[in-house]
């Protein structure tokens, strides 16, 4: 079956919305999330096919009300779990 | 999930995992912002119009450009030690190129800058690889109906980009001035020049 990211040809997904917005970013977190994907396949804690896998394995819910570059700050963290480099539930026990 | 995508709470979580990994001792902030600059030196939509400009007054490049476009673009210092190949696609008087990247965003980013939003959103990607003339309508771009539309859906080793028509008139204009006048939507296909 094919995964959620593999849209072509689909329906139901509305008008373009052709707003043209190249900035390269549109939040400072954004940027981060760059610089975390970079520096963690600079160090190769996981690949760029990895990568690519757990942001198209995502659940379909989750994968379509993500934005961008939350779908890969998702998929960061996904990996660094899966790799034992934060522990499930980590991220979220530093709250507060 | 929590289902709050606020930027607020993403901002949160995403200072959370950098500070948890400096902890680690696994990266560092310094490391990140070159990183971040690096991402973006050198990527301009002026670097494709260049390759557009120099198609469009040289005979001979144009048809290396075609016929390996990784190569010719590295002629002009583009691309080097990039590991994807380039096709470059023209349009004709009775042909028309669009690319798109159906299951994401793979996109030339060194020749075109960063890609505006609605490159990765679902309605594009879905839309127009089934109804193309209508997404381009939607653009602006109106096309004869005798214009055949071929629409190039990129993946992890192959990146588009395409060659528009130079316009009537121009005889007079050097690469310079022709360069000027190629813009990003035109180089992805939703724009003519």
């Amino acid at each position: 079956m094919a995964r959620i990211n593999d849209v072509g040809g689909t329906e139901g997904f509305g008008a373009v919305d052709i707003t043209d917005d190249a900035e390269p970013f549109h939040a400072d977190w954004e940027a981060r999330v760059v610089g975390l994907l970079g520096a963690l396949r600079a160090q190769g804690i996981f690949n760029t096919n990895e990568f690519r896998d757990a942001i198209e394995s995502m659940p379909p819910r989750e994968y379509l009300s993500a934005s961008y570059y939350e779908r890969w700050f998702e998929a960061i963290c996904t990996l660094l779990e899966r790799k034992g480099v934060i522990k499930p539930g980590e991220l979220d026990e530093l709250d507060g | 999930m929590s289902g709050d995508h606020s930027d607020a709470t993403i901002a949160r979580r995403v200072r959370r995992l950098e500070t948890l990994l400096e902890d680690k001792g696994v990266l560092s902030g310094a490391r990140l912002d070159e990183i971040i600059d690096a991402s973006l030196t050198g990527a301009s939509p002026a670097n494709g119009a260049r390759v557009v400009a120099r198609a469009w007054t040289d005979a001979d490049f144009r048809a290396r450009l075609l016929a390996d476009g990784t190569a010719a673009v590295r002629e002009l210092g583009f691309m080097e030690g990039s590991y994807q190949r380039l096709r470059v696609v023209e349009n004709t008087d009775t042909t028309h190129n669009v690319i798109v990247c159906t299951l994401c965003s793979c996109y030339p980013l060194r020749l075109l800058g960063p890609s505006p939003s609605w490159y990765k959103s679902e309605a594009y990607r879905s839309r127009v690889v089934r109804e193309p003339r209508a997404v381009l309508a939607e653009f602006g771009l109106e096309l004869p109906a005798g214009t055949e539309i071929t629409v190039w859906d990129s993946s992890a080793e192959t990146r588009y980009m395409v060659l528009p028509r130079r316009p009537e008139d121009t005889d007079d204009l050097g690469e310079e001035q022709l360069a000027a006048l190629v813009t990003r939507n035109a180089l992805i296909g939703t724009a003519a020049v």
